[in-house]
């Protein structure tokens, strides 16, 4: 039993190296995948995945395979789209949803394009999806920086977040800079989806930030809560989906973001706070 | 001594005015009622108050209120599912204290279990935002803002959708504030409530119909003046070409 569970990550370097950066991952995706869900921007981090794609790709038809210049391609173009949509929010009032649907459909136009023009359709698979048992020492070192720093702006951050999050209009009128906060949110959004594409690719990188987050609702009802059991979600995923990988021969990312799906629809079945099981079984009402 | 002073503010949406070359001033300490029809430029008058809208033309001159303006909103754009307890909600009224970084102290917590009590919610510390009534969540909101210890208080329709006792309640934490010397100015529809509890009235309907003592202010050929305002917007109005006022 302990082989089964253990074992393929002792055994094999890239399946430790692919657990590390998997769990990383997940330790600076999953907080920020609470805080949208709370926003009711759950797909937002979706819109923002493919919003990176333009940026990667010109990193990757510059540089090949380099790690630092897709990075920073990906940042750039995550970035540029996330302060065009949240600029267009604040200034127009036009709701986020509408405006980063229009920028990261753009993007994603600029993104195929690109790679259609210059690279192959293998290229586009790995940058869709990853090749998470492929994972070399730069990509490890950026996804540890990014889920170290991300805990480290969360923790110093975290009221300033929350606050935004729940009523930014009386951050404004305390004369906040709420903005900022804001700014900051979408930005550990962005390094966090670029670092996962790394591992996972950016599509299913969405999944071990949003699954985690959204079944973690069911579970805790304070924000630290929320995030705490999102973490452990994020991270059981990662080392289940991981070993199912290995003893089944299935692709390593989607079966990570299938344990992190079949996590929530155990919650949505027997969470406590709201479960459907639990419903069902305090049906009766109470005298007051 | 004028608490916040307008200077010819106008305030628009699409160029359309909702507050009309307004000029006039709060006195620090009074006690304000700004009433009239709807859409009648009242709520947009308090967020330009407020520093949240921005003039047209004119000025709010808040040199006079010191440090803090805390504002109510109509209806606060907070999501009640959000996963935030009583007690974390109040303690937000600290923020202009606190900051982003500071933590609550001993002192500040006890504060803020006396802005519970003074709005009769103690014992609700505990309590998710989620499990209140739409009553209780006012309470809440008056609660916080008794922690903001603001000099000048704006209050938009805060008694909208709340029962009588709730009412009242509210009613008596606003003649405290007025008792402490603050400025307070309330957005209200009920006449009877601010000729019972509010000793000055704005009425307004885009521009001031009157501005003084209320039962002056709140007399029936006032009422129907502003009464006569047009609520839509004049899609053929033309450019307002009056001169702000040096």
């Amino acid at each position: 039993m302990m082989e089964l569970l253990f074992l393929p990550f002792g055994e094999f370097g890239f399946m430790a190296r692919a657990l590390v950066a998997c769990m990383a991952v997940g330790l600076g995706a999953a907080p920020m995948g609470v805080l949208l869900v709370l926003r009711r921007m759950s797909l937002v981090g979706d819109a923002m995945a493919h919003a990176v794609l333009p940026g990667v790709a010109i990193g990757f038809l510059l540089a090949g395979f380099s790690v630092m210049a897709m990075t920073a391609g990906g940042l750039v173009a995550g970035l540029l789209v996330a302060l065009l949509a949240g600029g267009v929010h604040r200034l127009t009032g036009q709701r986020e949803d509408a405006s980063f649907a229009a920028f990261y459909l753009i993007a994603m136009a600029v993104g195929v394009l690109l790679i259609s023009v210059r690279g192959s359709s293998t290229d586009l698979v790995h940058v869709l999806f990853g090749n998470l048992l492929a994972v070399d020492d730069a990509a490890l070192l950026l996804v540890a920086t990014v889920a170290t720093g991300t805990v480290v702006a969360l923790a110093l951050f975290f009221r300033a977040l929350v606050t935004e999050s729940l009523d930014p209009e009386y951050l404004r009128a305390c004369g906040s800079p709420g903005g900022l906060y804001h700014g900051l949110f979408l930005g550990l959004v962005v390094i966090n989806l670029v670092a996962g594409f790394h591992a996972l690719g950016t599509l299913m990188a969405v999944g071990l930030m949003m699954l985690p987050a959204a079944a973690a609702r069911y579970w805790a009802d304070t924000v630290a809560g929320l995030m705490a059991v999102a973490v452990g979600l994020a991270l059981t995923s990662a080392w289940v989906g991981l070993l199912l990988s290995y003893h089944l021969g299935a692709a390593s990312g989607p079966a990570v973001v299938l344990v992190a799906g079949l996590c929530y629809a155990v919650s949505v079945l027997l969470g406590h706070h709201g479960g459907l099981i639990t419903r069902l079984r305090l049906r009766r009402h109470l005298e007051a | 001594m004028a608490a916040i002073q307008l200077q010819d503010l106008t305030v628009c949406y699409h160029r359309h005015p909702a507050v009309h070359h307004v000029s006039g001033r709060f006195e620090a300490g009074s006690l304000t009622a700004v009433v009239g029809p709807n859409g009648a430029g009242k709520t947009t008058l308090l967020k330009a108050v407020a520093g949240l809208m921005r003039p047209e033309s004119g000025r709010v001159d808040r040199s006079g209120s010191r440090d803090r303006v805390a504002y109510l909103p109509q209806q606060a754009e907070i999501d009640r599912t959000f996963p935030v307890r009583v007690q974390e909600m109040v303690e937000l009224g600290l923020w202009q204290r606190l900051g982003a970084f500071g933590g609550v102290t001993v002192g500040q917590r006890r504060r803020a279990a006396g802005a519970l009590a003074a709005v009769g919610l103690t014992g609700f510390e505990r309590r998710s935002i989620a499990s209140l009534s739409a009553g209780q969540f006012q309470r809440v909101l008056f609660a916080r803002l008794l922690l903001q210890d603001a000099s000048v208080l704006l209050l938009d329709e805060p008694f909208n959708a709340i029962d009588a006792c709730t009412t009242a309640d509210l009613l008596r934490v606003v003649a405290r504030w007025h008792g402490e010397g603050r400025t307070v100015i309330a957005v209200l529809h009920d006449l009877d409530q601010v000729r019972a509890h509010f000793p000055r009235t704005l009425l307004m309907a885009r521009t001031t119909v009157d501005w003084g003592a209320t039962e002056q202010v709140l007399r029936a050929e006032n009422l129907f003046r502003a009464r006569q305002m047009a609520e839509a917007w004049d899609d053929t109005a033309v450019r307002c070409d009056r001169e702000p006022a040096a």
